[in-house]
């Protein structure tokens, strides 16, 4: 398999590479290669210059900004996935790195390229929506930010402009006392694109009263989303039944249907990975409050 | 364009189109006809080599992206001066517990257990399928292919050796 010819570009800083997109109107940008090699390889891409970001300076740091947690694009998935800070205070993103692809495409995939390619069963898109994390781009004019709630409008489909380069993600940091999370998946074959995808971020307060619940879910419809859940404070004392809060919730889904699941399927599903990855945050709240 | 990847220590350029996989840039530039070419989109993981120490697909690498790293082979498993014919401990624990059938996917799945055993000297069997994860075996059903890499985990710990004075 080969891909069709194009020119290689290995640009030294981020405003470079923005000149190239913006003077090559076919140009595709290329972090870790996971998603773009294979398409390029079945021809689906037919760029006519490809524009190499991985020796941009600091595209691959991870920063503590006080208030978040700020992720360079280029920021290989398998070096997320052992990162003290992401493990600290993003313990949503590192359960669900160990479900991104494999070992050796996770060595070369990055944050920022799994984003921007928006695969609808994607996990860090799934994350990113569920935290409310800051895309931030740049032109040749400047700076955008998109809240990732926004940015992802179908499947592949995303609002980043077309002369635009993703360079950071700024994922706020838990405020509350406790954190509890939960990442639950199914797919074919391990590691395998899933079928259903839900991850659960919940804080509480020193008392064990939920501040904040975030739900997320993904490959079930067009892109990830987050589901607005409707659960009282003391869930975590209460035990309060969770399957009917999220039926509710998924009521506003339109799942989709194709050769691997029915749209029913993918329901009845993700209703159920979402009550474990709830119920695994909660366990958490529990275990610590204990 | 020109390039210059160190592969299993040596250091080899070549002028290339930007095109090219480093799966292709092993097999057809360098030679090295131990690296398998399975479906060439990702999938499979018969092309897996180690990139700066990681196992990686060579198919999803552009050999351009690789200018200037250190890349390992089959043909280098246990170093560049192993000499012909000589198997490292992890491949002779394939054959030993019949690891293997037609070969096609070995050099992969040896690569991606070499990388698992670098950074876990004693894996689970869970560990293990995880880090093959990536790699299809259609002979073996892979059990005997979890039972090598634990065979070389062992060996390579050196539990199999007596003890002193036993």
């Amino acid at each position: 398999m080969k891909a069709a010819p194009f020119d290689y570009i290995r640009p030294d800083t981020l405003d470079d590479a923005c000149a190239c997109l913006a003077s090559h109107p076919e140009a595709r940008i290329i972090a870790g290669g996971q998603s773009l090699v294979p398409m390029l390889a079945m021809r689906l891409a037919r760029p006519s210059l490809v524009i190499d970001i991985a020796h941009i300076d600091g595209l691959s740091a991870i920063r503590d900004d006080g208030d978040a947690l700020v992720i360079g694009t280029m920021v290989r998935q398998a070096a997320a996935l052992s990162d003290p800070l992401i493990a600290t205070h993003l313990p949503l993103l590192a359960k669900a790195l160990t479900h991104v692809g494999h070992p050796p495409t996770r060595s070369r995939g990055t944050v920022g390229g799994s984003l921007v390619h928006a695969d609808p069963s994607a996990e860090i898109p799934l994350v990113a929506v569920a935290l409310g994390a800051c895309l931030r781009m740049r032109d040749c004019d400047g700076d955008i930010d998109f809240d990732a709630a926004d940015f992802f409008i179908g499947p592949m489909l995303t609002l980043i402009p077309p002369t635009a380069c993703l360079y950071e993600i700024s994922f706020p940091k838990p405020k509350a006392a406790y954190v509890g999370t939960g990442f639950h998946e199914i797919a074919a074959r391990r590691s395998d694109y899933a079928l259903a995808a839900a991850g659960a971020h919940i804080e509480a307060d020193a008392h064990g009263r939920v501040q904040d619940i975030r739900l997320a879910i993904g490959g079930v419809s067009d892109f990830p989303q987050r589901l607005p859940i409707d659960l009282p404070t003391d869930l975590v004392t209460s035990k309060t039944s969770l399957a009917a809060a999220i039926d509710t919730a998924l009521d506003t889904v339109d799942f989709v249907e194709d050769m691997h699941a029915s749209a029913s399927y993918r329901r009845r599903v993700v209703a159920e990975l979402a009550g474990r990855a709830i119920g695994d945050a909660l366990n958490e709240i529990t275990a610590d409050l204990a | 364009m020109n390039i210059t990847l160190d592969i299993n220590g040596k250091a080899t350029t070549a002028s290339i189109e930007p095109r090219l996989t480093l799966l292709d840039f092993l097999r057809d530039v360098a030679g090295l006809k131990g690296t398998h070419a399975g479906c060439e989109h990702g999938v499979c993981g018969a092309c897996t080599v180690l990139l700066d120490g990681d196992a990686v697909r060579s198919c999803l690498v552009l050999a351009a992206q690789a200018e200037g790293s250190q890349i390992t082979t089959i043909e280098a498993v246990d170093g560049a001066d192993r000499q012909p014919g000589e198997l490292s401990i992890i491949q002779d624990a394939f054959c030993e517990a019949h690891g293997l059938q037609c070969g096609y996917c070995t050099p992969g799945m040896v690569l991606a257990a070499k990388t698992l055993l670098q950074h876990t000297a004693a894996p689970s069997r869970e560990d293990v399928r995880e880090a093959i994860s990536g790699n299809i075996c259609r002979c073996t059903g892979y059990v005997q292919i979890v039972d090598a890499i634990m065979l070389a985990a062992e060996r390579l710990q050196g539990r199999n050796q007596p003890a002193d004075g036993a």
